[in-house]
């Protein structure tokens, strides 16, 4: 899916757990990991977007991708954790059980992600790869971020739109 | 119209400064005998400037001297005089000497009102060289010491002649004879002349901590020789002092000639002189201009941040002390209280320096609009509503030129000739409003003038002939916006204003790098309004902030009319469902912020409820919230940055803890609720 890498470089993934599954994401995406806590609710949102965080001024929306993905229980305490991505200027946090590793991968160990029917909508999927016998979900956190299900960001005809959304 | 021309004091003083300055470098420039007609034009402008400012500011000492100036420089500028080096360096010495004033008439201090005079005498004496001795610009120095000393000794006053001859190391010990001076000033009235005592040494060898020179004092008045005596108690081993009585020298020296100056002194007095107080001034205009630094908006975005970071911080802090027995840990409590405090009032100022108000644009407006129109030979009046609209910093400074385009439109081609004017049975004087104002999230400012408008049929056949295709039925704001094409004017001849065809598009493309729009509303032979509308970045509102179900919210204060707690009477259903609410004789269509913001949990019955009552576009609605939790100010945040826009929410604020707090877009909501409710 990915243009071929230079083979010597293993891309880093950020490896974290949502239920009992383990995902990765471009470590390249994150920017900060935190404690979740203060989101304040927006009207009119789907139930994954749990609100807004103030993050250093910075105002961004946070999608616990355990209600968008219906996977473990959806349950705040201090474990819980949010990652925050910054994906090309567009600040948003991430709920996720857990945080595990940063796991580096050489593009041959990814296998690409196999087609679940219409059920599960699998571009969001970057590929599967083996890591210690454990399965991990690479996720093409990107294209998930600004696809129209999600409704994260204004639908593509608005005219504030940024480039790389009409992109994606 | 009255206006308080004390904020406009500040300008003049800056404009004063610059122009002086502009005085300097022309007469600098004039200074190799080169008799450039556009330079002297300069200078002769620049000093007629300040002496037209400074009249009109009631600076009257400013402007007498340089009217003296102006003169001099009239009459070289119509040739009736030459050039030469000494004129030049008179004229230097008047530009020093004009900024003297204005530094006094800034300060509220007192200029040498005897230096002024003298070199006013001597601006008149080459003006008529004639009725003076000789050609040279440069007065007969004896000339002036009659002057000085004539005006000086009435025969018989009393008081003292002091001659005061420091010597050349004075300096060294931090002596200032300015300071005595001053000193003695206060003790009756003053004259000084300067003079230099013997040879000044080559400028190579110049030393300009040295004191070359000598003042001849006269103090009028009764005070004692020994209060005289005690002003130069510091200097008296560093200084040759003569002191006698005022009226015996004048028995000793009947004639007017008390002061016996050596004809090349007069010429050269005066240098060391201006030379002593320069750093004076020098020092206290750089002390002016540190008031304020530029700093890159960059480094206070990052401020800004960093700010919220720690009151976050500080919040936590807060909240895991709270448990704390208070007898045990007081001081820990009291210095986290402490920090709290302090952390809010860093907050509360760094937000601050982003935001200025929207006067510093509209200020230059004034000066403009009154030069536009005598050029133009209109009478326009202007008025400017909600100067004190906050705008971000970075919007500000570049609306400016926008706006001056609008404003220049407005007074060229929109507010016709007195004649016209009264011939179409509107005042002769036409009104040209400028107005800033936050609504529904966005900075609305307006260029408002009662012209001519513009006119349909004009634009169509000038948009035709430009080749734009356009129909005969198009809408007007499709016609009016053909104003905005590029190369687009109406104006039936170019002036030197405005009507080069460049202009509204390039007025459109500037606001809309700004992220905003523009908006032109016309009334044929009633006038143009045109209205800019741009998003907030950052900008700060005065903000009611109430309590919605556990949610806070913020409503812009400037949309809010009242708050009251509605009586069952009050409230009355309509179709079983729409609630109206009755605020004396007015029925208003009433909305739960439970409902608008699809808060969870059950609203409070509307009559425990609190109602504030919204006005937008001229129209009310009651927003129904269950508490009141106070006003404070708000930097608006906008949500778009990284969410999509959200119905009713104008964008969002951080509060004390961090927390995100939503704004309501007042206009937005009462447009849309009010109608559905209404239909």
């Amino acid at each position: 899916m990915k243009p071929q890498e230079i083979k010597q470089n293993p891309r880093e993934y950020l490896s974290f757990t949502l239920g009992d599954e383990e995902y990765g994401i471009d470590i390249l995406a994150v920017q900060e990991i935190r404690g979740y806590d203060a989101v304040t609710r927006v009207p009119d949102a789907p139930e994954y977007i749990k609100g807004l965080v103030n993050l250093r001024g910075t105002i961004a929306p946070v999608v616990d991708l355990r209600i968008r993905f219906k996977l473990g229980n959806a349950e705040y305490d201090h474990l819980t954790v949010m990652i925050v991505l910054n994906i090309g200027g567009r600040i948003v946090g991430i709920v996720v059980d857990s945080v595990c590793d940063v796991v580096p991968l050489l593009p041959e160990q990814i296998a690409p992600a196999p087609e679940f029917g219409a059920s599960f909508d699998s571009s969001y999927l970057q590929g599967l790869a083996n890591v210690n016998d454990r399965m991990l979900i690479l996720m093409d956190i990107d294209k998930l971020l600004h696809s129209a299900e999600l409704a994260l960001y204004a639908p593509a005809e608005s005219q504030d739109l940024p480039q790389m959304m009409a992109a994606a | 119209m009255a206006i308080d021309l004390a904020r406009f004091h500040q300008a003049f003083f800056e404009e004063g400064f610059e122009r002086v300055d502009a005085m300097e470098q022309g007469l600098l420039q004039l200074e190799g005998g080169a008799n450039n007609a556009e330079t002297v034009n300069d200078i002769f402008r620049a000093a007629h400037s300040i002496k037209g400012g400074a009249a009109t500011f009631g600076f009257t000492a400013v402007a007498e001297f340089t009217h003296h100036v102006e003169t001099l420089l009239d009459s070289i500028r119509n040739g009736s005089r030459g050039v030469d080096d000494a004129l030049v360096s008179l004229l230097l010495r008047s530009s020093d000497q004009v900024r003297a004033l204005l530094t006094a008439a800034r300060d509220g201090g007192q200029a040498d009102a005897e230096l002024s005079a003298r070199l006013q005498h001597e601006l008149q004496q080459a003006l008529h060289p004639d009725s003076s001795d000789a050609d040279s610009a440069i007065p007969v120095p004896d000339e002036v010491s009659h002057a000085v000393a004539g005006s000086q000794a009435a025969p018989g006053e009393a008081g003292w002649r002091i001659r005061f001859a420091p010597h050349a190391d004075l300096f060294a010990s931090g002596n200032d004879p300015l300071r005595i001076f001053g000193a003695l000033a206060e003790l009756g009235r003053l004259d000084v002349v300067a003079r230099h005592p013997g040879d000044l040494p080559g400028f190579s060898s110049l030393d300009p901590v040295q004191c070359l020179t000598a003042w001849d004092l006269v103090l009028h008045g009764s005070s004692s020789l020994d209060s005289v005596r005690e002003m130069f108690a510091w200097v008296e081993d560093e200084c040759d002092l003569q002191i006698e009585p005022l009226r015996a020298a004048t028995v000793a020296e009947p004639s007017a000639k008390v002061v016996p100056i050596h004809a090349p002194a007069a010429a050269a007095s005066a240098a060391p002189a201006s030379a002593a107080t320069a750093p004076a001034n020098a020092a206290k205009s750089r002390a002016h201009a540190d008031s304020s630094i530029r700093v890159s908006t960059d480094k206070i975005d990052g401020l800004i941040n960093l700010v919220g970071e720690l009151v976050i911080t500080q919040a936590s802090l807060t909240q895991y002390t709270q448990g704390l027995d208070p007898l045990v840990h007081e001081r820990l409590l009291a210095a986290v209280q402490q920090l709290e405090h302090t952390a809010r009032l860093l907050q509360e100022s760094v937000m601050s320096t982003r935001m200025l108000p929207i006067d510093s644009v509209f200020s230059r407006f004034p000066r403009m609009v009154h030069d536009l129109a005598a050029r133009l030979d209109k009478q326009v009046k202007l008025q400017t509503i909600g100067e004190g609209t906050e705008l971000d910093k970075s919007v500000i400074e570049r609306i400016g030129d926008p706006l001056t385009h609008l404003v220049r439109n407005c007074i060229d081609h929109g507010i016709e000739s007195p004649q016209d004017r009264s011939a179409a049975g509107k005042p002769a004087h036409g009104t040209l409003t400028l107005t800033a104002a936050h609504q529904g999230g966005q900075i609305v400012i307006e260029v408002i003038d009662d012209g001519r408008g513009l006119s349909r049929s004009r634009i169509i056949a000038k948009a035709r002939s430009n080749g734009l295709a356009i129909s005969d039925n198009a809408s007007d704001a499709e016609v009016f916006n053909l104003i905005f094409a590029p190369g687009f004017s109406t104006a039936s001849e170019v002036t030197d204003v405005s009507g080069r065809g460049v202009g509204m598009d390039v007025v459109r493309r500037n606001i809309e790098q700004l992220g905003g729009e523009v908006e032109l509303k016309s009334v044929e032979g009633s006038g143009t309004t045109v209205r800019i509308r741009l998003p907030l970045t950052l900008a700060i509102i005065d903000g009611m902030f109430i309590d919605v179900g556990g949610e806070t919210f913020v409503v812009p204060l400037n949309g809010v009319i009242e708050s009251l707690q509605p009586l069952p009477e009050q409230i009355k259903r309509v179709a079983g469902q729409g609630m109206v609410l009755k605020v004396r004789d007015e029925y208003m269509p009433m909305i739960s912020a439970h409902d608008l913001y699809r808060v969870p949990g059950a609203a409070k019955p509307p009559h425990q409820a609190i109602a504030v009552v919204l006005e937008a576009e001229g129209c009310k609605l009651a927003l129904l919230v269950d508490e009141l939790i106070g006003q404070q100010q708000a930097v608006i945040k906008s949500l778009e940055a990284h969410y999509r826009r959200v119905f009713g929410v104008a964008g969002a604020t951080i509060l004390g803890d961090g927390r995100v707090a939503l704004i309501v877009d007042v206009t937005e909501v009462v447009r849309n609720c009010g109608r559905a409710l209404a239909a």
